[in-house]
């Protein structure tokens, strides 16, 4: 995963729930870009048809409250949002989301002061928010270690296959040296 | 003189599965899991997942519980693929499977079959896993991928969660129950009240209350953002269980000291039947405020109000009367055993013979699903947890969440009708 990205904002009210980021009714399918198409139908049913690759959404507070469906991270990452940020994150889909590689960012400051359509870039690395339109920068809070791990190996099963690799490797190396 | 600092349940539960002496709220921990739970919705992508991860098999099949519960009976070829696929994977690795016609809706079931022992730690990927805990036990929702992963090892990592204590005082009028105690304190904290938070709910309303009850209170933790929910265990949760479950079992209790983020107390004897308006379980009123709205939809169910106690409390205000013309009604009880005692106690001729639609279980219209999907016009009062745009169908829809007294008592008037207005009319 690229680590900087840069895209378009769409700026989203508190507590965007997962019932209007992909309608229940939509759930049978199990695929981003099935369900990309219907993404944010519930409170912008043009959103799916407008947003552009890559563009961002910047949201207020509780993103992302209500159900555990993992198909709600999933269709913003089939419709091609790159990064959601908001002032912070419900929960569960915070952990969704980066468990299957899309980045989630905390800026207060961001939810604030982006307004739709200013271009943003972001580096993840440093948690740098920069309004290119408004020539502002914001800062995100910071990811703890073990979050930033996931992250890194690009989704939680991706850093499981890693742990197990290790154990298994590690095991060999203690058979070798008893044997 | 314990060595470790003071702990509540919930910090308790966590370092005992941390293999710690104690937790702080904030400190990320590694633990393992007593049980792991995916639904016909959430299943299908934890197993494309969990085989990903390369294992051959799930850490322990007797611990990974899958149930079709949201879309079936499997209400089109999508949602039947899906069953097929959980159906078999279950099959094959020898999960906990509970078929149609011999389970119901997962969070009816599991604390109803002794799956949920004080104690445990239990994951699932249902945001409703949380109702576990009035069971004395740790349950939170997580996503399809955080299960694969459990699936594979057994683990799961956690932010140990701050705990906001929530005592209800005084003893319940009739009528009002958990549904009521949980919609107003959501109402209090808002939706985001308890965001990445437990809430301790205790109290001697909670002690008076049923384990049923006790049930819907946990399950809508998460409808004010917490992580999980949490009663401590007494006599009443001893009662249950004893029938349920002979695997030994320790329960925790809250030490003197313990840190609270906050403490929230309700007197609750003169507490009105409370009902969530549109667009947010958070939206809460005192149902006089609501009385007399217009509706032409009810449905009684779901993993909140879905158990034998509340078809009972519907029938009882149901009596002799008549759905009205201009509604239609729905009950569907929770599980195959609700299902089966509704039958056994006229409870389902009841309903039937008043004109109501009488289903086998399912999560169905909760989530719009299907049997009862809500059009434009259509305005219902559901005795199920979320009321968002698009909730039940259509984005315009209204839906009030109440109890289902207030519900049954509403489908009789074609209006938001208090319970004890309807009562009256019915000679005890």
């Amino acid at each position: 995963m690229s680590t900087e990205l840069n895209g378009f904002a769409w700026t989203f009210g508190p507590s965007i729930d997962t019932d209007v980021i992909i309608p229940a009714h939509y759930l049978t399918a199990n695929t981003k870009e099935e369900l990309g198409k219907h993404a944010l139908e519930g409170i912008d049913p043009t959103f799916a048809s407008k947003v552009r690759k890559g563009d961002i959404i910047v949201a207020k507070a509780n993103f992302g409250c209500g159900s555990s469906r993992e198909h709600a991270p999933m269709a913003l990452l089939g419709a091609g949002v790159s990064c959601v940020i908001a002032e912070n994150f419900a929960r569960i889909f915070f952990r969704n989301a980066i468990n299957i590689g899309l980045p989630v960012l905390e800026s207060p400051e961001a939810a604030e002061k982006v307004q739709p359509g200013d271009e943003i870039h972001v580096d993840l690395e440093t948690g740098a928010i920069y309004n290119v339109t408004r020539g502002e920068q914001y800062q995100a809070s910071a990811y703890p270690p073990a979050i930033m791990e996931i992250i890194k190996a690009g989704g939680l099963i991706n850093s499981i296959r890693n742990k197990i690799a290790a154990q298994a490797e590690q095991q060999a190396t203690t058979a070798e040296a008893t044997a | 003189m314990s060595a470790t600092k003071p702990m509540t349940m919930t910090e308790k539960i966590i370092a005992r599965h941390a293999g710690m002496p104690s937790v702080a709220a904030g400190d990320l921990v590694d633990v393992s899991v007593d049980l792991v739970m995916a639904n016909d919705v959430t299943a299908p992508i934890a197993i494309r997942e969990f085989k990903k991860t390369g294992l051959a098999h799930t850490f322990d099949p007797k611990k990974v519980v899958m149930v079709p519960s949201h879309f079936a009976p499997a209400k089109d070829l999508f949602a039947a693929r899906n069953c097929e696929i959980m159906r078999t994977f279950a099959k094959e690795e020898g999960c906990v499977y509970f078929e149609i016609g011999r389970g119901g809706i997962e969070h009816v079931i599991l604390p109803d079959k002794g799956f949920c022992r004080p104690g445990d730690l239990i994951i699932g990927a249902d945001s409703h896993t949380c109702t576990y805990g009035a069971l004395n036990c740790f349950s939170s929702g997580m996503g399809s991928t955080d299960i694969a992963a459990a699936m594979a090892t057994g683990m799961t990592w956690l932010k140990v969660p701050e705990t906001i204590k929530v005592v209800y005082s005084g003893r319940l009028p009739e009528y009002v129950g958990g549904k009521d105690l949980v919609l107003r304190t959501i109402g209090e904290i808002g939706d985001d009240g308890a965001r990445y938070m437990a809430i301790e709910f205790t109290g001697s309303a909670i002690h008076d209350l049923p384990m049923e009850g006790r049930l819907t209170i946990t399950n809508m933790t998460i409808e004010a953002g917490g992580k999980n929910g949490i009663l401590p265990f007494d006599e009443i949760t001893r009662e249950y269980l004893a029938s349920r479950t002979n695997v030994p079992y320790e329960p925790v209790v809250a030490d003197e000291g313990a840190t609270y983020a906050r403490t929230i107390e309700f007197d609750v004897s003169n507490m009105e039947p409370q009902i969530a308006a549109p667009y947010s379980p958070s939206n809460v009123f005192p149902l006089s405020q609501m009385v007399g709205t217009k509706i032409n939809q009810v449905v009684i169910g779901s993993c909140t109000n879905g158990r034998i106690s509340d078809l009972r409390l519907a029938a009882k205000i149901l009596g002799e009367n008549r759905i009205s013309d201009d509604v239609r009604c729905i009950v569907i009880p929770g599980s195959q055993d609700v299902y089966i005692q509704a039958m056994h106690e006229g409870l389902a001729e009841q309903f039937a013979a008043a004109g109501a639609v009488f289903s086998t279980a399912t999560c169905g219209p909760c989530l719009g699903g299907y049997m009862g999907v809500a059009d434009e016009q259509d305005v219902i009062v559901s005795t199920t947890n979320r009321n968002f745009r698009g909730r039940m169908g259509h984005v315009e829809a209204h839906v009030y969440l109440a109890n289902p007294a207030v519900a049954i008592a509403s489908a009789i008037t074609g209006r938001i009708t208090d319970p004890r207005e309807v009562a009256d009319l019915v000679p005890a």
